[in-house]
């Protein structure tokens, strides 16, 4: 057979979505966070959540990994109602998820290595001569092989999340959700970064969810951007589609304008109220 | 006036809301209790975390209480005459009271509040979040070693406080004071009873390990995650383990002595 007659066909993506949110409520006491969301992640893309902070982006995250419960709604992930999972089925679903969280979440009196070898060893019976080497495959994936032995005290802020994403795909999960994983990095950390999540997710056929507010490094990598704000979607699309929004809401937000429909200044009563203690 | 029967009603609440959220740690800790079984080596570290690391304050304090109930146990039983007995005084006083209550009040203030702060770190770190998201229950892996470790360490830490401690007076009663050799250890033997005096008290330890650990563990489990919460966390988990102890054990010495 002649080779150049074989072609490649990339494989085709089932038609539903990882997760699949209808009408998703959720408040905290008598705040509402969610007033009815509606959101579909793909398979094999990166998706991003984006928002002004405080608009519940990480709580989506928890909610999603069925840390909380919502108010009201569906939330299906890989079809599953994660809310009305038994425990077992929750933690046996939760072993196909990684998360890399704002600070690292490292466990501290663990080295780099035995972080990582964690949930490898807590799931699974691994001769330690096979899982060394798994974790420092990990590991060479973030670039940290040769921290292997340091204390996660011993890290740079970047490198602890490179050590965090390395415990996430430990499992080769099926999806990954990073929470904020650009804030108050370096230059060099934040492109280390913005390549890491791309290359694993391509590599590895994952599923990602980056929540962020960081528009430019976002916008650099994700296939599909959802835009939060007042407990809503107010706008979804490819992040050329957002640029292009003339929606003033969007247009705020893209282009870091301080302010617009959301307002620089907090609801107070008007200052000469206050200064005259009227 | 209405506005303190508010405050009042909302202090009630909360606290029996903390009880409840209490108990049910408490029983999602014990019904962990088979993974020690499987992976006994999480309960030996923290063994050595709780019990071994604090043998040194037990011990030294063991030995400067037992000294001083010899100092004090001659003087006042010389006044009657029976300063043979100083050897019954100090072993009843330190096997009945003393060990158990001081030891526990020693490992609430060096293990307690190190727990409380572990686990308080742990929770405000995301720590306990991340064990979670990987399949791995915190309670189980994190929480369950450690209440049973404080709960098998008290007893022994509370022996060894004893054992020193009687070592303490026998050095100043009869190493300085003149008290009989033979008089201090046969009157103790003769005086103390196992099932009464020693099964007593390690029955006391026990019951002050679980309460020890498991304030200490609820504080950290509970404790607002923030620099201050933390703090206050374990400020609030000593002082209450410290109270429960000494209000359990007027409740256990009534129980089995009065």
């Amino acid at each position: 057979m002649d080779i150049s007659q074989v072609t490649h066909h990339p494989p085709s993506l089932p038609p539903t979505p990882l997760v699949r949110i209808r009408n998703l409520h959720f408040r905290r006491g008598e705040r509402v966070i969610f007033a009815g969301v509606d959101l579909d992640i793909q398979r094999g893309r990166i998706t991003a959540i984006m928002g002004p902070s405080g608009t519940g982006k990480t709580t989506l995250l928890q909610l999603i990994s069925g840390q909380l419960r919502p108010t009201a709604g569906t939330l299906l992930v890989d079809g599953q109602p994660i809310h009305g999972l038994s425990r077992q089925a929750l933690y046996a679903l939760r072993t196909r998820i990684g998360m890399l969280f704002q600070s690292g979440a490292l466990l501290t009196d663990l080295t780099v290595f035995e972080n990582v070898a964690f949930p490898i060893r807590e799931h699974g019976r691994l001769p330690e001569s096979v899982l060394r080497k798994l974790v420092l495959m990990k590991l060479e994936a973030v670039g940290l092989r040769g921290a292997a032995d340091l204390m996660p005290n011993a890290l740079s802020g970047g490198m602890a999340r490179r050590v965090a994403l390395a415990r996430a795909i430990a499992l080769d999960p099926m999806m990954i959700l990073y929470d904020e994983p650009f804030t108050g990095q370096d230059p060099i950390s934040l492109g280390v970064l913005v390549s890491l999540i791309r290359q694993l997710n391509d590599a590895s056929g994952l599923t990602s969810i980056v929540v962020s507010h960081d528009v430019n490094e976002v916008f650099s990598i994700a296939d599909d951007v959802y835009l939060l704000a007042e407990g809503r979607v107010i706008s979804h699309g490819t992040p050329a589609q957002l640029t292009a929004d003339p929606s003033p809401w969007v247009q705020q937000f893209v282009a870091g304008l301080p302010d617009g429909p959301v307002h620089f200044h907090y609801p107070a009563p008007p200052l000469a109220a206050d200064f005259l203690g009227k | 006036m209405i506005n303190r029967f508010i405050h009042l009603g909302h202090a009630g609440l909360s606290t029996i809301a903390s009880l409840g959220r209490a108990s049910l740690l408490l029983f999602a800790i014990i019904a962990g209790g088979l993974t020690l079984f499987i992976r006994p080596r999480l309960l030996i570290a923290q063994l050595f975390n709780i019990g071994v690391l604090s043998l040194l304050i037990v011990a030294v304090s063991g030995l400067f209480v037992g000294m001083v109930l010899g100092l004090q146990g001659f003087t006042i039983l010389s006044q009657f005459g029976a300063a043979q007995s100083l050897g019954v005084m100090v072993a009843a006083s330190l096997v009945r009271e003393l060990g158990p209550v001081v030891t526990a009040l020693l490992v609430a203030g060096r293990a307690g509040s190190a727990l409380t702060a572990e686990i308080g770190l742990m929770k405000s770190t995301e720590q306990l979040a991340a064990l979670e998201l990987m399949a791995v229950d915190p309670i189980q892996r994190i929480l369950t070693p450690r209440f049973f470790a404080g709960v098998l360490a008290m007893p022994l830490l509370a022996a060894l406080f004893s054992a020193v401690g009687i070592m303490g007076g026998y050095l100043v009663g009869v190493g300085l004071l003149g008290v009989d050799d033979g008089a201090f250890w046969s009157q103790m033997q003769d005086k103390i009873d196992f099932y009464d005096d020693i099964i007593n008290g390690v029955i006391k330890s026990i019951v002050f390990g679980w309460v020890v650990t498991w304030i200490a563990l609820f504080n950290g489990y509970d404790a607002i995650p923030t620099a201050a919460g933390v703090s206050r966390a374990t400020t609030r988990g000593v002082v209450t383990a410290a109270l429960a102890v000494l209000g359990l054990d007027f409740i256990l010495t009534a129980l089995m002595f009065g």
